[in-house]
């Protein structure tokens, strides 16, 4: 959709992922056997043909350009718009922003350039499968200035402690915005508004030495805008800790969650060309997800395989989630695991994490 | 347009009769093999590997699936801006229009097409088998004795040898005869359809065999032979890997289940060797509790909540709980119901098999194998009796 361009900005986002972000920013952390988090929030872009779409982050992005590439894996390798990768770039000597103002105001030519008259903004932490032009239809029949995404929560989670709320009115408008743990609605860290506005608006918070636009333009002075909030209802998880990655890649062993993610659209990620994935006669797989690639002869119960996994014969894989290209050799053990990509484990190795607190073994270990 | 060293010519136009309703729509290269490929994958990826960039396939029949699914060629690397692949159909000319009369035919009729590279070696190839080459070896054979063709052999056991083209050789391997389908073969040297020829040779001996209104325009059965008696230097390359012809059902059948033993003859998990192919994505797959996997290829997008055993599974199939698959190719987004019995079948694409279908299970001559789609599944099969 040409009114559209989108905007996912990672400034923001702590790596709190422990191991998984010493060498990776939050967005690029592998997820659900082949995925990146950024896949998802991506595919709903591209399923909402947006025009453009500019990706903000400043720190530990190597592997996420490499895993963006050319944009093409989501249809965005346009000849005009497309995905624009944007790093830190400051060149102007009187720039005076702070914060995540300064991408906007070092890159008002990505704005200014691409003829969509509303913005999509969103981050990378909340995996949803939010249909935007729903999102932008009701935003244009609520004539709103600013349209905030929340999802109702049942069970609220420690993951869910740092996520901003919304307070809605009958109406349908936010009437207060704060970070009280007990408040169900949980804000997706996603909102859409008219281009004209936020640029005038970034522009006030830097006059005014702000450094956090959502927080300092919408959150603090929401009185000046009506602001729209739109329910969502279908898969949401959110990853901002080691624990919340946990619970959420094994929840997608439960066949409803993994349908609620994954029927209606295809997410998409860059193409790896692995053959199918093949299970020896000794193979013994229950409740798991098993990306391509992988060759398994040995036990996996409850667990996420991602791609070009070797499980030798004798060896058991339980409730952990095993990243690319690991190789578990001969009767050796996991129990309660992450292990990064590349990681070696020698036979007879016995590694049990606790279900509440797994272990995280880093990227490239030989054990 | 730069000049290449060697340009390939893909024939991709048969219709592949004995593969029966699989290539009901679609022509022979397309047709689906190992989980996640199709026949015509493996040649292009083998030019990919071995480093030739320019690729022309000629279509004929069905060939709206084949040229969509080749595309630009991206996914096999082959969208450059100097080559690169190019679906080649028949085309009308000032003279007329006419379909491809023979394999020597379609290339004739693209003489322009490989003119623009102005190669020096020509590459043959066919779109209806499995194997991992590197035709460049082949071509540094080809030079090393200066021939003007060189075909690729591969040894067959002599009591099949009837079945294919033989090649009679010297100790040194130079080609004295070559013979169509003998009877009485003299030699176990069977011709894979893979061809290196020097361009300028070829290009004469297909000028003066489209003049020919007595030549039937192949190969096998006008070129070669005619090559032959001119005295021209041909060459036998031995193939020492894994090669099969996937031409009937059964042979189809076979090649499949040739990749589910532990150490399989033809090994799809090289890094060094890729086999690409357009790529669905799709989610990972589910294996369900209480389900069972093995000696079997499972690719993603499937949901798997019964039991597979010796067999292959395309992107997207469904397995039902109670259901037992054994010594079967299930193909893309076959969805099977609840307490289903498949045994040594092939199902088509998007088929559905509703639940408590037998197939396969109790017949008699297990040597055939089943081909089952949405239209002749209720005539093979009987609803299992309930207890």
């Amino acid at each position: 959709m040409k009114q559209l361009m989108g905007v996912i900005n990672l400034d923001h986002e702590l790596d709190h992922l422990n191991e998984l972000t010493y060498f990776r920013c939050g967005a690029a952390v592998p997820f659900a056997s082949r995925y990146r988090l950024i896949d998802f929030v991506l595919s709903n872009m591209m399923h909402a043909e947006l025009e453009s779409v500019g990706v903000f982050v400043r720190r530990k992005y190597r592997s996420l350009m490499d895993h963006l590439g050319d944009g093409k894996s989501w249809d965005m390798n346009r000849k005009h718009g497309g995905l624009f990768i944007l790093p830190p770039d400051w060149n102007d000597p009187t720039d005076t922003s702070l914060g995540d103002l300064q991408h906007y105001h070092n890159n008002l030519d990505f704005f200014k350039r691409a003829s969509a008259k509303y913005i999509v903004h969103s981050g990378s932490q909340h995996i949803n499968t939010a249909d935007f032009q729903k999102v932008f239809d009701y935003h244009i029949q609520k004539g709103a200035d600013v349209t905030l995404v929340y999802k109702k929560i049942d069970q609220l989670q420690p993951e869910h402690d740092p996520c901003l709320r919304l307070e809605v009115g009958e109406d349908g408008f936010v009437t207060n915005i704060h970070q009280e743990k007990t408040h169900p609605n949980v804000y997706l860290d996603l909102f859409i508004m008219e281009k004209e506005l936020f640029l005038q608006q970034v522009e006030y918070c830097i006059a005014h030495g702000e450094s956090y636009f959502f927080r300092d333009a919408i959150q603090k002075r929401r009185g000046n805008f009506k602001i729209a909030a739109y329910e969502y209802t279908g898969y949401h998880a959110v990853i901002n800790s080691v624990a919340s990655y946990y619970k959420n890649s094994l929840e997608l062993l439960k066949r409803e969650e993994y349908l609620s993610l994954f029927r209606d659209n295809p997410i998409q990620t860059k193409i790896k060309y692995e053959a199918p994935t093949r299970y020896l006669e000794s193979a013994n797989v229950s409740n798991s997800l098993v990306a391509n690639g992988c060759v398994i002869a040995g036990t996996v119960e409850n667990s996420v395989i991602f791609r070009g996994v070797q499980i030798h014969k004798g060896a058991r894989v339980v409730n952990s989630v095993v990243m690319q290209k690991c190789v578990i050799e001969e009767d050796a053990v996991i129990e309660n695991v992450i292990l990064d990509k590349d990681v070696q484990l020698s036979r007879d190795r016995i590694l049990v994490g606790d279900s509440k607190r797994p272990f995280v073994i880093a990227k490239s270990s030989k054990m | 347009m730069k000049k290449k060293e060697m340009v390939a010519m893909l024939l991709a136009g048969g219709q592949g009769k004995r593969l029966k309703s699989l290539t009901k729509s679609i022509a022979k290269p397309a047709v689906y093999f190992g989980g996640t490929y199709r026949i015509i994958d493996f040649p292009l990826s083998n030019c990919t590997n071995s480093g030739i960039d320019t690729v022309g396939v000629l279509t004929q029949y069905e060939p709206l699936v084949l040229s969509s699914y080749i595309g630009i060629g991206s996914d096999w690397d082959l969208n450059r801006k100097n080559g690169g692949v190019y679906v080649l159909p028949p085309h009308e000319k000032e003279d007329g229009s006419s379909w491809y009369r023979g394999t020597a035919d379609a290339i004739y009729r693209n003489l322009k097409f490989v003119d623009q590279f102005d190669p020096e070696h020509v590459l043959i190839l066919s779109g209806d088998h499995i194997y991992k080459m590197n035709y460049n070896a082949m071509l540094e054979y080809h030079k090393e004795r200066n021939a003007d063709c060189t075909i690729s052999v591969i040894d067959v056991p002599m009591e099949e040898a009837s079945r294919f083209g033989i090649l009679n050789t010297e100790e040194d391997l130079k080609i004295y005869e070559f013979e169509e389908k003998p009877a009485q073969p003299k030699s176990t040297l069977a011709s894979m359809g893979v061809y290196i020829f020097k361009w300028d040779v070829l290009r004469r001996a297909l000028l003066e065999d489209g003049e020919n209104p007595a030549s039937s325009h192949d190969f096998g059965k006008d070129i070669l032979p005619s090559l032959l008696s001119k005295g021209r230097s041909m060459y036998a390359y031995p193939f020492k890997g894994y090669w099969r012809d996937v031409g009937t059902v059964n042979s189809l059948w076979e090649a499949n289940m040739d990749l589910l033993s532990d150490n399989p003859p033809l090994n799809l998990n090289d890094p060094a060797w890729r086999i690409y192919t357009r790529n669905p994505n799709q989610p990972a797959q589910y294996v369900a509790p209480g389900a069972s996997v093995s000696g079997s290829i499972i690719n993603e997008g499937c949901i798997v909540c019964g039991h597979v055993r010796h067999s292959v599974l395309f992107y997207g199939v469904e397995v039902g709980e109670g259901s037992v698959i054994t010594d079967s190719v299930i193909m893309p987004k076959v969805k099977i119901g609840q307490n289903v019995r498949i045994h040594k079948a092939i199902i088509s694409e998007n088929t559905v098999i509703e639940d408590g279908m037998e197939i396969g299970t109790e017949r008699e001559n297990e040597d055939e194998i089943l081909l089952i789609d949405n239209r002749n599944k209720k005539r093979r099969s009987i609803p299992v009796k309930t207890v």
